[in-house]
């Protein structure tokens, strides 16, 4: 049976993408950001996943504001790394295991929760960039060494899904993908956060006290975590901040008790704080 | 319209369904401006690019004004103005410092710093008093 064995909370700053396309990570400005990666590369290495089930926001790049779903689940053979106005990155296509891409969406619908089923999808930084982090410098002629199945949550146009919301979908993912009869590694991954704010006159808000306190809460007290609503996340980590709605997803596909193997949190990278957890499940 | 919990926020446009309705059109301008076939037309003739757009006066003035904060005002949301701000080769970060009236070393520094503190800064009342 599928099983998943791990989770992966991670901020997607297009600005962690660019240092890494342009070879700048050991600027002592991105050094203490990539820093805590290392370990994190390594710890991959030796639990390496077949699937990665990711869950990611497209920043008006696949989507504009003609069509705004909640949850559009990627079912499409491969995804392109999209043009976001300054070119595609330089990584490779993201392939994706197709088969339990279409199960789960049809486990999650029976399930009662209606997702959009996206058969042609450009990824933008949103994905990529958590990929990059975790598998390091890739070409596009490279193979990212995974299969992915992309999952965008809106972010962009409030209301964004609850935090209780996404929990609860993540539970159902686990249904899911427990239920699929491979013999296969899956990693689930929360992207995006932490505290930032990227507009108006509040632009540059960072919340350093809170976004440690909700990783804490995350990991250990998950039924405290998901009841965090939407005006606590906009007012305490920027309006940007509610991106976190989509670390719940994650935790919410994982058991009650996870284990913390690794903690990286660091101010700033461009405009952002950048937060990154591993959790693995127990057993 | 109902009242809104995330109004007393300060320098904070919650983007939600009325600034989305609001402008829906300054914004499908500014994407367009991720295509360079887009850009293309924008530079070669800015207003003949925009009256593809069903954009209100006051937008188009602030598009020419690049009027940053202006543009969120009136429905704009910033995952689509810096579209705008990349076609004039603005950085996302220089973009922020700008709305935030601050010089971008300035801005830059206060990242470096640990950025923007919430504190003083959760509630309009509290700039109020500034
Ligand atoms: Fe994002």
């Amino acid at each position: 049976m599928a099983k998943i064995t791990a989770g992966i909370a991670c901020s997607h700053v297009p600005a962690i993408g660019v240092a890494m396309d342009q070879h700048i990570t050991e600027q002592p400005y991105w050094q203490p950001v990539f820093e805590g990666f290392e370990f994190s590369r390594e710890w991959n290495k030796k639990n390496k996943p077949d699937v990665v089930f990711l869950v990611y926001n497209d920043h008006c790049t696949a989507f504009d504001a003609s069509c705004i779903p909640t949850f559009a689940l990627g079912c499409a053979a491969e995804f392109t790394p999209a043009d976001e106005g300054w070119g595609p990155r330089p990584v490779p296509v993201v392939k994706n295991h197709q088969e339990l891409a279409s199960h789960i969406a049809q486990s999650l619908i029976l399930d009662e929760f209606d997702m959009t089923i996206m058969n042609e999808m450009d990824v933008d930084h949103g994905l990529t960039v958590p990929l990059s982090v975790m598998f390091g410098d890739k070409t596009p002629e490279d193979d990212w060494g995974t299969l992915v199945i992309p999952l965008a949550v809106n972010v962009v146009q409030y209301p964004a899904p609850t935090a209780n919301r996404c929990y609860k979908l993540g539970q159902s993912i686990k249904k899911a993908i427990e239920s699929w009869p491979e013999d296969i590694n899956v990693h689930i991954y929360g992207t995006g956060g932490m505290s930032h704010q990227l507009q108006s006159e509040r632009a540059g808000l960072i919340n350093a006290t809170w976004d440690q306190q909700f990783m804490d809460i995350l990991v250990n007290e998950p039924e405290k975590a998901r009841q965090i609503d939407h005006v606590e996340f906009l007012r305490e980590t920027g309006s940007e901040g509610i991106e976190m709605v989509m670390w719940l997803v994650m935790r919410g596909a994982l058991e009650e008790k996870v284990t913390e193997v690794h903690r990286h949190y660091h101010v700033p990278a461009s405009n952002t704080a950048v937060g990154h957890l591993i959790l693995e499940n127990h057993a | 319209m109902t009242e809104k919990a995330y109004e007393d926020i300060p320098g904070t446009f919650v983007f939600d369904a009325d600034r989305s309705r609001q402008g829906y059109w300054l914004n499908q301008f500014c994407i367009s401006l991720s295509k360079e076939v887009n850009r293309q037309a924008f530079r070669d003739d800015p207003e003949a690019h925009m009256a593809k757009f069903k954009m209100t006066e006051d937008q188009k003035q602030a598009v020419r004004d690049r009027d940053w904060n202006g543009l969120l005002a009136l429905g704009g949301n910033i995952y689509y103005t810096s579209k705008l701000a990349a076609f004039d080769g603005i950085v996302f970060q220089d973009l922020a410092a700008m709305m935030s009236g601050m010089t971008r070393e300035d801005y830059r520094q206060m990242m470096v710093d640990g950025g923007r503190s919430v504190e003083g800064n959760r509630y309009k009342s509290e700039w109020e008093k500034k």
